[in-house]
C-alpha cells in the first residue's frame, strides 16, 4: 500500500509535464477553423460582385431595367425584369397559400390541440419540412399542373400557379414552427387572465396569444417570403423558362434562381456575358434574402415582448 | 323626515330595484346567447384550424400515393444496380448511388469537424465581444442564403479557381459549406444542454478547460452532436440546384474511383429525368422510382437519428 | 502545544459583482488542520468567499477582486500561479452532489487520471484508498462500474468527497455539503468531516448554526459582505463580542 505522499508526489511530477500550451493553443487554432465560417460568406460577396461587376459594365443600366431578355440569341438582350416579376409572383403565390395554413396550423398546434394530437401531428409537419425540394418539384410538375390543367382552362403545361401553390405546401412546416414557438412562449399567466375572465379559447387566442407573439409570427413570414424567393428545383421544373414579362398566372415565366440553375446546365462559356449575368441575378437574388433575414432578426429583436 | 316621505322613499327604492331586477335579467338573457354565439364560433373555427395540420398530412399522403403509382413496377434489382442509359428500360441508377455515397463521404468529415469545432469555439471558448456576436450573426445569414448562390461560389472558387471542375471533391466541398450551418446550430444546442454543474466539479478537481471539453462536455453533448450531423447530411443528399450550377453531368459512363473524378448523384437523376419526361414518358416513372429510393435512404438516415436521440440524449 | 501553521492568509480581500460589492475588506487566517465554518444569513457572501479561495469565482466574467489571498505565504491571485494547480491543492464539495455521468471508479479517478496517472493499479488503489476515507467503500465496493446516478443523494455526496480526495488536496472547502441530504446522511458526512480534520483543513459554508456548533473548531460570522467577527467555536456561540454576531446566533435574524 503506497503511502500518503506518492499521490501528490506523482501529481508534482507530472505537473511539470502537462501540457500547458494547450489553454493557449486551442482557443486560437478554433477560432482560425470558426472563421471559416466568415470566410464563405466573404468567398460568396466576392464572387458575386467580382463577375456581376463585369455584366453591368457590359450591359447598359437601361437595358437591365427592361423587360427584354434574350440571352441565347444572336443579338443578346439581359433585361432581368421578368426574372424579377417571376420570382415576386410564385413568392406571392405561395405566401397565399403558407401564410393561412400556416398559421391558422400553429394556432391549433399551440392552443387547441391535445398533447396527443400534438405528438401525432407535429412530426408529420416536420415530415413536410424534410421532403427534398426537387421531389417536391416532380410533385408539382406530374401531378398538380395535369390536376390543375383539368379545373382551370388554358392552364398552360408550364405555368407559375402549380409551383406556386407547391412552393406554398413545402413553406408550412416553416410559417407553422416558427409561429408555433412565437405562441408557445407566451406565458400562461396571460391566458389565465384572459380565461377567468370567462374568454373561449379562440378569444384567447385572436386577442391575447397572437398579438403577444406577433413579433415572432411576423419574423416568421419574412422568413418564409425569403425561402420562397431562393427556391429553385420546383419553379424550375414546373415553371419553365419563358422568358417573357407577363403578369398571366397560366402562363409560364421563370424566376432568378431558375435562370441561374438552366444557363449553368447548358453550355454557358465562360467570360460571355450570359455567364456574367448569372452573377448578376445572383447578386441581386443575395441581396433580396439577405434583406429578408436581416429584416426578420430586426424584428425579433425590437418587438420582442419583455414578458 | 316625515312618515309620508318615508313611505315614499321606500317605494322609489321599490321601484328602482324592480327596474334593476328587470334590467338585470334582461341583459342576462342577451348574455347566455351572446356566449352560446361565441362558443359555437370558437367550435367551429377549431375545426377549421385542425383542418390546417390535416392539410399536410393529406398532402403528404397524396404525395407518397403518387409518387408510388409512378414507380410501381421500376424499382428492381435491374434498375438499382444498371448504369445510365438513354434507354428507359435499362436505365439503373448504380452510378449515381455511388456518386451520392461519394459525396456523403466527402462532405461528412469535412462539416462536421468545421461544425462541431465552430460550436465549441462559439459556446466555451468565446467572450461575449463583437467578434463572438459577428460570427453568431454571419452563421444565420448564411443559414439563409439560397442554394443556388453556393452553387455559384463553388463554381467560381472550387471549380474554377481551384479547378476541380465538377468532380466530387469540388460537389463535396460546396455541399458542405451549404451545411455548415446547420451542424454548427444543432451542435451549439448540444453543448448548451451540458449542465454547468458538472463542468464546475471538473474544474474544481483542476481541470483545464481543454480537458473538461473532452472529457465532460462533449460525452455528455455526443448524442445531440450526432443528431445534428445526420440531419445535416440528409439535407446535403437531396440537395440539387448546387450541384446542377456546377456542371454535375447527367451521364457518365465510368463510375468515380477517386475525389477528383466526376460524378453524377441521385438528386441530379432526379431533376433531368423530370425535365425529360413530356418527351419520354417513361422517363417520369425512372424519376419516380429514383425518388423512392432517395426518400428510403432519408428515412433510414432519420430514423437513426431519431434513435440515437431517443436512446442516448437524457436529460439533467 | 501544537505549532499552528496558516495555511491561507486573506488581506484586505475585496470582490465586485459588476456593481455589487459582494466582499468587503476581508481579513482572516485559516489554520491547518483545523475546521473552520462560515456562517450567516442569506446573501451575506460566505459562499462568494470560499469560491474565491480556489478561484472559482474566476469563471463569473463580472467578478472583480482587489487584495490578497496568501496560501502558504503564495498569493493565489499571482498571475504566474496556474489556477489548475491551486484547484489541485484546495479542493471542493459543492451543495447539490454533481457526480460526472460516468461509473463510481471513473468519478473517483478523474482527478488523478487528468493528472496523468495512468497505471491501472495505481488508479485503483487510489480509488479504494479515497472511498474508504470517504466510508462509502463498504456500500460501493461490489458496484464500481455501475453509473454514480443511481447512488442515494447521500451516497452520491460521499462519491463527491471520495473523488476531491483522490487529488489528495491540502484543503477541502466544502459550500453547504448537506443542505440537501436529509438528516441521517448528514449526520454520516458530518462525523465524516470530522474525522478527515485529521489529515486536511477544512472550509465548511454552512448555514445551519448547530451544524457549525457541533463540528467546528473555528467558525467566522459574515454579514452583508462584511466579515464581522471569526472566533474559536465556543467563544462565537457562547460570548460573542459583537452584538450583530450575538443577534444572529439569537436568532433575531437571518
Amino acid at each position: 500500500m503506497e503511502d500518503k505522499t506518492n499521490v501528490r508526489s506523482l501529481i508534482q511530477k507530472n505537473a511539470g509535464q502537462r501540457n500547458h500550451i494547450n489553454e493557449k493553443v486551442v482557443p486560437k487554432i478554433f477560432l482560425i477553423i470558426a472563421s471559416i465560417s466568415i470566410l464563405t460568406t466573404i468567398g460568396i460577396i466576392f464572387t458575386l460582385i467580382f463577375d456581376a461587376s463585369k455584366f453591368f459594365s457590359a450591359v447598359p443600366l437601361r437595358e437591365v431595367f427592361s423587360t427584354d431578355l434574350n440571352p441565347l440569341s444572336k443579338d443578346p438582350s439581359f433585361g432581368i425584369l421578368p426574372l424579377i416579376n417571376g420570382t415576386i409572383i410564385t413568392s406571392l403565390i405561395a405566401m397565399v397559400v403558407a401564410a393561412p395554413i400556416g398559421l391558422t396550423a400553429a394556432m391549433y398546434l399551440s392552443e387547441f390541440a391535445t398533447d396527443r394530437a400534438r405528438k401525432v401531428l407535429k412530426p408529420i409537419m416536420e415530415l413536410l419540412a424534410g421532403i427534398p425540394t426537387i421531389v417536391y418539384g416532380f410533385f408539382a410538375y406530374s401531378f398538380v399542373t395535369p390536376l390543375l390543367m383539368k379545373v382551370i382552362p388554358g392552364l398552360g403545361a408550364k405555368n407559375v400557379i402549380s409551383p406556386g401553390i407547391v412552393m406554398g405546401i413545402m413553406i408550412i412546416p416553416l410559417v407553422a414552427s416558427l409561429s408555433e414557438d412565437a405562441m408557445s412562449s407566451v406565458p400562461d399567466a396571460m391566458r389565465e387572465g384572459a380565461l377567468g375572465l370567462g374568454s373561449t379559447k379562440l378569444e384567447v387566442t385572436l386577442k391575447v396569444v397572437v398579438p403577444a407573439a406577433i413579433s415572432g409570427i411576423m419574423a416568421s413570414f419574412v422568413l418564409a417570403i425569403s425561402r420562397a424567393i431562393g427556391e429553385t428545383m420546383i419553379v424550375a421544373i414546373a415553371s419553365g423558362s419563358s422568358k417573357n414579362f407577363t403578369f398571366d398566372l397560366t402562363k409560364s415565366m421563370q424566376t432568378m434562381t431558375a435562370y441561374i440553375v438552366e444557363f449553368t446546365s447548358g453550355d454557358a462559356g465562360s467570360g460571355t456575358v450570359g455567364y456574367y449575368s448569372l452573377y448578376a441575378v445572383g447578386l441581386l437574388l443575395f441581396i433580396f434574402t439577405l434583406g429578408m433575414n436581416l429584416l426578420a432578426q430586426y424584428i425579433t429583436h425590437k418587438y420582442r415582448e419583455e414578458y | 323626515m316625515d312618515y309620508q316621505e318615508q313611505i315614499n322613499i321606500k317605494k322609489i327604492k321599490k321601484e328602482k330595484t324592480n327596474i334593476n331586477k328587470k334590467q338585470n335579467n334582461y341583459t342576462f338573457e342577451i348574455s347566455r346567447k351572446r356566449i352560446n354565439n361565441r362558443i359555437l364560433l370558437n367550435n367551429i373555427l377549431k375545426k377549421v384550424f385542425s383542418l390546417s395540420t390535416v392539410f399536410a398530412l393529406l398532402v403528404l399522403g397524396l404525395l407518397f400515393y403518387r409518387i408510388a403509382i409512378d414507380a410501381k413496377g421500376w424499382i428492381d434489382l435491374q434498375f438499382l444496380t444498371s448504369n445510365l442509359s438513354i434507354f428507359a428500360e435499362k436505365a439503373g441508377i448504380k452510378g449515381a448511388i455511388i456518386g451520392t455515397v461519394w459525396l456523403m463521404l466527402i462532405v461528412a468529415p469535412i462539416t462536421m469537424s468545421i461544425g462541431v469545432i465552430t460550436a465549441i469555439y462559439l459556446e466555451e471558448y468565446a467572450e461575449k465581444n463583437k467578434l463572438s456576436a459577428f460570427l453568431k450573426v454571419n452563421i444565420s445569414n448564411l443559414a439563409g442564403v439560397p442554394s443556388v448562390i453556393f452553387g455559384l461560389l463553388g463554381l467560381t472558387v472550387f471549380g474554377r479557381l481551384m479547378n476541380l471542375g465538377s468532380s466530387i471533391l469540388a460537389g463535396g466541398l460546396t455541399m458542405s459549406l451549404l451545411v455548415l450551418p446547420i451542424i454548427v446550430v444543432s451542435s451549439q444546442e448540444a453543448l448548451k444542454s451540458v449542465p454547468s454543474y458538472m463542468k464546475e466539479a471538473s474544474y474544481a478537481l483542476g481541470a483545464d478547460k481543454w480537458t473538461t471539453i473532452r472529457k465532460v462536455v462533449l460525452p455528455v453533448a455526443l448524442p445531440g452532436i450526432l443528431t445534428g450531423s445526420i440531419l445535416s447530411l440528409s439535407r446535403a443528399i437531396g440537395e440539387t440546384a448546387p450541384l446542377v450550377v456546377l456542371g454535375i453531368p447527367t451521364l457518365i459512363m465510368k463510375y468515380p474511383t477517386s475525389a477528383m473524378d466526376n460524378f453524377t448523384a441521385l438528386p441530379i437523376q432526379i431533376y433531368y429525368w423530370t425535365l425529360d419526361a413530356v418527351l419520354t414518358r417513361e422517363y417520369a416513372n425512372l424519376a419516380a422510382a429514383t425518388i423512392v429510393v432517395l426518400l428510403a435512404i432519408l428515412f433510414l438516415m432519420n430514423s437513426i437519428a431519431i434513435i440515437i436521440r431517443n436512446k442516448f440524449q437524457k436529460r439533467y | 502545544m501544537k505549532t499552528e501553521e496558516i495555511v491561507f492568509d486573506v488581506k484586505k480581500l475585496n470582490l465586485w459583482y459588476g456593481e455589487n460589492h459582494a466582499l468587503k475588506d476581508i481579513e482572516f487566517k485559516i489554520m491547518k488542520n483545523e475546521i473552520t465554518a462560515i456562517i450567516g444569513p442569506s446573501g451575506c457572501g460566505k459562499s462568494t468567499f470560499v469560491k474565491t479561495l480556489n478561484r472559482m469565482t474566476d469563471n463569473v466574467s463580472i467578478a472583480r477582486t482587489e487584495g490578497e489571498v496568501l496560501y502558504h505565504g503564495r498569493n493565489i491571485f499571482d498571475e504566474k500561479l496556474r489556477v489548475e494547480e491551486l484547484r489541485t491543492k484546495v479542493g471542493m464539495v459543492f451543495q447539490k452532489p454533481n457526480p460526472f455521468p460516468k461509473s463510481i471508479f471513473e468519478n473517483v479517478v478523474y482527478g488523478p487520471r487528468i493528472h496523468g496517472i495512468k497505471d491501472k493499479k495505481v488508479l485503483m488503489e487510489i480509488a479504494e484508498r479515497s472511498l474508504k476515507h470517504a466510508a462509502l467503500w463498504d456500500e460501493v465496493k461490489d458496484r464500481l462500474n455501475d453509473n454514480a446516478y443511481g447512488l442515494s443523494g447521500g451516497q452520491q455526496q460521499r462519491l463527491c468527497i471520495a473523488r476531491c480526495l483522490a487529488v489528495e488536496p491540502e484543503v477541502i472547502l466544502m459550500d453547504e455539503p448537506t443542505s440537501a441530504l436529509d438528516p441521517i446522511a448528514t449526520n454520516k458526512i458530518e462525523d465524516l468531516i470530522e474525522d478527515l480534520k485529521k489529515e486536511y483543513t477544512i472550509v465548511i459554508v454552512t448555514h445551519s448554526m448547530q451544524q457549525a456548533a457541533r463540528i467546528s473548531d473555528k467558525t467566522a460570522f459574515f454579514l452583508m459582505g462584511d466579515l464581522i467577527e471569526v472566533d474559536r467555536t465556543d467563544v462565537i456561540f457562547t460570548n460573542p463580542r459583537d452584538q450583530k454576531t450575538e443577534d444572529y446566533i439569537t436568532g433575531r435574524f437571518g
